[in-house]
Formats: C-alpha cells, sequence, structure tokens
C-alpha cells in the first residue's frame, strides 16, 4: 500500500538525532510490548508480514506520532482483535472475559533462547530464475492497495541485477495470510541519478532487495 | 482505540503521564494474553533479558575484529555471512541471510530500511531509536551524504556511497575498514574499536589512539 510507511526519499523529517549511550529500552512496558510481539509471533497466529501490514494499516498520523513500540502496542491490539483472539471489551476492562482459543504452541521460559535465531525464509523453488546477475531489470509500477514491499521511490525505474539471494517467502502473499507463494529474490542495483535525477549525487548507488514479481526485463 | 497524545520519537521524553498511560495500557494486554493461555509471562522475562544482556552489538564486534585478524575468515564472511558466523560459534544460529558489505577506500556502505526496521538483530542487537526514524529512513537512500553529516562523518570526496535498502529478509552488516595503527592488535583490542554505528555504515571505527 501507498502508505507513510514508504518513506525512502521523502523530504521534511529534518535531522537524524543519534542519542548517546541509548539503553535498550526507554520504559519498562517497551520491553514487554517487545517480548508479547515475539512471544505470540512463535504461537503461529501469524507471520511477520502479516505484523507490517499491521502497522502500516495504522491511520497516517498515528504513524507518525506514535513511537516506535506504541505503534507495536497498538498494532497488537488490533490484529489480535481483528482474528478474533481477544475482545476490544476485554483489552478495555483489562482482564479476560472469556476462555483463550486453543493456539498452535506457546512460548515456554526455557524455549526463549532458541527463539533468538530468525527462522529461514528460503524455501524449494517453484520455478528457474528468470533473471541472472548483470541483468537489466524494470522494476514494475504497482500499486498494491495491500502489503508489498517494493518501494515507491524504486518502483518503474531501470537497474541491474546485482546477486540472487534464494527463493523466499513472497510477502505481498504472505502479508495477506494466503500462504508462503515463493518467489526468487535478487538484489537490484540503481544509479542514483535513475532514482532521484539530476539533484542526486552522480556516484550514488541504491539497492533493493527485489522478488521476481517486480521486475521485467528493461 | 487509538489515543495519541505524545508526538515524539522517543518515549524518554514524553511526560510522566504518558509514560505511565502505555505502561497500564500494555500492562492491561499482557494481563489478558496471559489469562486467555497464549502467553507466559516468565518466557517475557526471559526474552527481554536475552535482548537487554546477550544480543548486541559486541557480537558484531567480535565478528568483525576476527575478520580483520583472519584474511580466510574474511573471505568466508564476505562469501556467505550466515554460514561464517554460525561457524564463528558466537552465539545463539543466526539467521540464514546475513550478508556481510565490505567498505574499501573507494565504497562506503550504509544500511537502511527504509519501510520499517529491518536490522540485523542477531549481530547488532535492538536497533537504535535513530535507525527507526522518519529523519533516517527518508534520506539515507538519497542523502547518505547528509546523513553522514548529522553523525560527524566526513567521507573523502574519492569514496563513493552504496546504501542497502533491506527490503526483504535478507539483512546485513557493514564491515569497515580496519584502522591504521592497529598492527599486531589483538582480537579483543581489535573489538573495542568497532562501533555499531560503523556496522551500520553511519560511522567509522573508533581512533586507535582513543582506545588504550
Amino acid at each position: 500500500m501507498d502508505g507513510i510507511h514508504d518513506m525512502g526519499g521523502m523530504h521534511g523529517f529534518g535531522k537524524v538525532e543519534p542519542e548517546p549511550n541509548e539503553p535498550v529500552f526507554h520504559a519498562e512496558w517497551e520491553g514487554r510490548t517487545l517480548a508479547l510481539n515475539r512471544a505470540l509471533g512463535y504461537t503461529g497466529i501469524w507471520t511477520i508480514d502479516q505484523t507490517r501490514y499491521g502497522i502500516e494499516r495504522l491511520p497516517p498520523d498515528v504513524y507518525l506520532t506514535s513511537s516506535y513500540y506504541k505503534k507495536w502496542a497498538v498494532r497488537l491490539e488490533n490484529l489480535l482483535v481483528e482474528m478474533g483472539l481477544v475482545g476490544a471489551d476485554e483489552l478495555e476492562a483489562g482482564h479476560a472475559l472469556r476462555p483463550g482459543r486453543p493456539l498452535k504452541r506457546k512460548l515456554a521460559a526455557a524455549d526463549v533462547p532458541k527463539t533468538l535465531s530468525r527462522g529461514s525464509f528460503a524455501r524449494p523453488a517453484q520455478a528457474p530464475t528468470r533473471f541472472k546477475p548483470g541483468d537489466r531489470v524494470r522494476t514494475k509500477n504497482l500499486h498494491p492497495q495491500t502489503h508489498t514491499r517494493l518501494p515507491r521511490y524504486a518502483r518503474d525505474r531501470v537497474g541491474t541485477v546485482e546477486a540472487i539471494r534464494g527463493c523466499h517467502v513472497f510477502p505481498d502473499t504472505a502479508a495477506l495470510g494466503k500462504g508462503d507463494d515463493p518467489q526468487w529474490l535478487y538484489t537490484v542495483l540503481f544509479d542514483g541519478r535513475e532514482l532521484w535525477g539530476e539533484s542526486a549525487e552522480p556516484t550514488l548507488k541504491v539497492s533493493i532487495e527485489a522478488f521476481e514479481p517486480y521486475l521485467e526485463p528493461a | 482505540m487509538v489515543q495519541d497524545h505524545d508526538n515524539h520519537h522517543d518515549d524518554h521524553h514524553e511526560h510522566g503521564s504518558e509514560l505511565s498511560e502505555m505502561q497500564l495500557r500494555v500492562r492491561a494486554l499482557e494481563t489478558v494474553l496471559a489469562e486467555k493461555g497464549y502467553v507466559d509471562p516468565a518466557a517475557l522475562d526471559a526474552i527481554i533479558e536475552a535482548y537487554e544482556t546477550k544480543v548486541g552489538p559486541h557480537n558484531g564486534a567480535r565478528v568483525v575484529a576476527k575478520a580483520w585478524s583472519d584474511p580466510a575468515f574474511k573471505k568466508a564472511l564476505v562469501e556467505n555471512a550466515s554460514k561464517a558466523v554460525g561457524a564463528f560459534g558466537l552465539m545463539s544460529r543466526v539467521g540464514d541471510h546475513l550478508i556481510a558489505v565490505e567498505n574499501t577506500p573507494k565504497l562506503h556502505n550504509m544500511i537502511v530500511c527504509t519501510l520499517c526496521s529491518c536490522y540485523p538483530w542477531e549481530v547488532l542487537g535492538l536497533p537504535p531509536v535513530w535507525y527507526k526514524s522518519a529523519p533516517y529512513r527518508s534520506r539515507a537512500v538519497n542523502d547518505p551524504r547528509g546523513v553522514l553529516a548529522d553523525f560527524g562523518v566526513t567521507l573523502p570526496a574519492g569514496t563513493d556511497i552504496r546504501v542497502w535498502d533491506s527490503t526483504a529478509e535478507t539483512r546485513f552488516i557493514v564491515l569497515p575498514m580496519r584502522p591504521a595503527g592497529t598492527e599486531g592488535w589483538s582480537e579483543e583490542k581489535l573489538a573495542a574499536l568497532v562501533t555499531r554505528d560503523c556496522m551500520i555504515g553511519t560511522g567509522l571505527p573508533k581512533n586507535p589512539k582513543d582506545v588504550s
């Protein structure tokens, strides 16, 4: 979706402000929010792309004015209610009013260490690669209403395939809960001027990780 | 359901009342989820402890220091970072899709996620607030030299910039250049030069003179 989350190349947000000696969490609830997200992810109720799409669907004003972990917390509430796992009345009450639904699995403290490493997003290929390193490709001018990982600034632009990264879960499909739909993934490199015109630094190069359905031969 | 009063990027700037609003809200959410049997609060404690103590940029720093010290490891790292870092026995298995990108005198690499906050957690820990902020995500891809200036970093004019937008599940770590004047240094001493930001590409390693 062409949402506020797709920020690459936007103007007006000001300077980057690094915080010296930044703590891991700025408040206790941030850590709890991260942990709730991880623990619920472990139960298999949603994919990482469904959770990203959950953030993207926050109203733009909320997205821009909420801290990172506040977005996570609100997204959690929204997804849980949307999926019928929690009632809005229960969030209001601060207590369960009905028993929970059975889930595939539940994260125990003893299993936490093994959940710290990421799983693999690679999947068996359904077809041979369409492109190879060195190929010139044009990104499609796609504007789906739903989740996509092709940023706006890199649509309808010509670049070069630099590497094949394997066949991966396709976020555009997985975000809708419609399965893995594996697709080939490529690193595609663009000249800065192809993306930003004459105002770009002449030697700038920017790459995106592009799934095969985003690309066509140039 | 959504109520917002805080318009700061980082919550430590929030007023106390707003902080407690989120504290209460998340506590209520956790209570509901625990009562419904979806989460175990002890597991949540363990997750938080791991991210506060075990996972962090000190892991990435050890990888970089080893790459600076051991040419065979550096070659393996650049060829397949997941495999090389996994074999290093740093911690539990790293993800399958880690990619190390090497800085040279002619090329400086910078990592961003313009769409959300993708970041190599296993080697760098949780991302800092600025990495997830609108200024960084918007400007890294079209004004990386300006972003570097925000960090007080100026690259030589002859050093080109390459930005990697993390738009899939591949994750990137920058392998910075080993500072001059560190000949004969141990891996441990070298690791002390490696900052989180130099592995994102928004910084350079520390000056060896500043590390005694």
